[in-house]
């Protein structure tokens, strides 16, 4: 028989911490501070319009570039929120989560050759799904001085003849990094000189915790023409198993995009869709209110790393901390295999998010408080054994 | 800062005060005293603790009664309203617009006490011109507490 893979997906490596996330799963008695994904469930007036849905008997297709009430909802909520606008009818179209959107810009823009640039650490899909599609991934590695901001410097030194596209994965997934206004203007200019696109993730925009709030790229001068903006329910309403993002730019891209989509996907699921329409329009307390609760927790957090003297810049966006175990000389796999063994504490060993993550961990805070306390008495326990030994 | 303060403590009047002034950014001392002029002032009423008393051996009976009154002249409802709401039996009196004018609960240990005082008291006051007593048979949620099994966290343990 001949070999029936292809060769691009066998090129891909599997996650190294493969190996860590089995042990994980073998003690459902740990306390996790390893989920990705908000703890609240998803507010009850949208769980509710699901249910309608499904009540009237809408459970046929949408339009390929989903519901239009949908698509209008969130270009109100894109202007209400961070000033950006968009044509709800040909400049924004509904995906099966942020995720697909990645997917489909890569697809959508990427000849063999172009390189991709990625800030790392970051999400794990950027990567394998720039691959797929044809393109070279050109990691850059972000600093801990810099607050894992992406630097002028970082991207001048990246930039060859063949870049095309510039990820930018702010608020960061997994260390909790932000680009604020001043770090926006020190890039806009080199991605218009350099004649770059950009894909800018910003799932996590409404979990910002700094005094002015979120800021995007796409909102800036020149850059709209140039952005594929990815956003989506997941992280802002809670509704991560709901599958619902949305891809905003250029009609250009988003047609191409959308091709690309109506082969593969069809729409986003019909159901999802009527209760996203109701999280946007009627969602903005719950927001404040859950973001609310995740900024003491993040509050809590940082006042405990300074008590049990670990490093850990302050994050403000997304639901994540990042602290550096650099001191006690063991790989961020090897000190998460001990915490889980030692003290059942399950946190993601920062290598998951490119080898620049060597060093750190990412501790998730979408837990209660309760369980914070709880899970951060057996870190500070464990690092003061270390550190005694 | 009150308001965040009692957003806290609603949900968790047990939450250790060095721990919430962290939560909330807030120096302990100035969340300290902030809780202690509310007392003062009644803002705070009080710290109770909900109990399932339905997980317990303690036989418990709530009563809702629909309570119509004759308002007094120059003072309305409030005379009459305190000389319900001193009885320890009762729980809560609130002034209902509507179809009548005072909710009153009671907490009993038996039918026969909710309706033993319903009759023997409150139907007795001068002004009650009649009551209606609805006896509750299950509680699902008080004070914004779901009253069932604690929810377990079904989501994946560890994810990217």
């Amino acid at each position: 028989m001949r070999n029936p893979l292809g060769q691009k997906v066998t090129d891909i490596k599997p996650s190294g911490i493969r190996k860590f996330f089995d042990v994980v799963s073998e003690m459902p008695e740990a306390i996790s501070l390893g989920v990705g994904e908000p703890d609240f469930d998803t507010p009850w007036f949208v769980r509710d319009e699901g249910i309608y849905s499904l009540e009237k008997g809408r459970t046929f297709y949408t339009s390929n570039s989903g519901l239009k009430e949908l698509k209008i909802a969130a270009c109100d909520f894109l202007k209400r929120k961070y000033g950006l606008y968009y044509d709800y009818s040909s400049e924004i179209f509904i995906t099966v989560g942020g995720s697909e959107a990645i997917d489909l810009a890569f697809r959508a823009m990427l000849d063999p050759g172009d390189e991709v640039l990625i800030p790392q650490p970051s999400y794990v899909s950027y990567l394998p799904c720039a691959y797929l599609a044809g393109g070279t991934p050109v990691p850059i590695e972000l600093k801990v001085e810099n607050e894992f901001r992406l630097t002028r410097e970082e991207l001048l030194a990246a930039i060859t003849p063949k870049t095309k596209i510039l990820v930018l994965p702010f608020p960061n997934n997994p260390t909790g990094a932000v680009m604020e206004q001043k770090d926006l203007d020190a890039i806009a200019d080199v991605i218009i000189d350099n004649d770059l696109f950009v894909v800018t993730d910003e799932i996590y925009s409404e979990l910002t915790y700094s005094e002015n709030g979120h800021v995007s790229i796409a909102g800036m001068p020149g850059m709209k023409e140039r952005t594929i903006y990815i956003n989506g329910l997941s992280k802002s309403h809670a509704m991560t198993g709901w599958r619902i993002g949305y891809a905003c730019g250029p009609k250009m891209i988003i047609e191409q995009m959308l091709k690309i989509h109506q082969f593969a996907i069809m729409c986003a699921p019909t159901t999802s869709q009527y209760a996203g329409v109701a999280a946007l329009n009627d969602g903005d307390s719950d927001v404040d209110m859950m973001r609310e609760e995740y900024n003491g927790r993040r509050r809590y957090l940082m006042h405990r790393f300074a008590e049990m003297g670990l490093p850990c810049f302050e994050p403000y966006g997304a639901f994540y901390a990042f602290p550096c175990i650099k001191e006690f000389g063991m790989t961020s796999e090897e000190f998460a295999v001990r915490l889980l063994e030692e003290e059942k504490v399950a946190v993601v060993p920062g290598t998951a998010f490119g080898d620049c993550g060597e060093g750190f961990l990412r501790i998730s805070y979408a837990y209660s408080l309760e369980d914070l306390k709880e899970a951060f008495d057996r870190i500070e326990r464990f690092i003061s054994r270390l550190r005694n030994a | 800062m009150r308001e965040k303060i009692l957003t806290y403590l609603e949900k968790n009047s047990r939450i250790d005060l060095q721990e919430l002034a962290i939560v909330l950014g807030e120096d302990v001392d100035r969340v300290t005293a902030e809780i202690k002029a509310m007392e003062d002032e009644h803002v705070i009423c009080g710290y109770h603790t909900m109990i399932n008393w339905e997980k317990t051996d303690v036989e418990q009976v709530i009563g809702l009664i629909e309570v119509n009154v004759t308002p007094q002249r120059g003072r309305g409802f409030d005379t009459i309203a305190e000389r319900i709401y001193n009885y320890p039996e009762v729980n809560a009196v609130y002034l209902i617009s509507g179809g009548f004018d005072l909710l009153v609960t009671i907490e009993g240990r038996s039918l026969r006490e909710v309706s033993s005082f319903v009759s023997d008291k409150l139907s007795a006051l001068e002004y009650v011109t009649g009551t209606k007593t609805n006896f509750v048979l299950k509680k699902y949620k008080d004070h914004g507490t779901i009253m069932t099994e604690k929810k377990k966290d079904e989501r994946i343990q560890v994810m990217p």
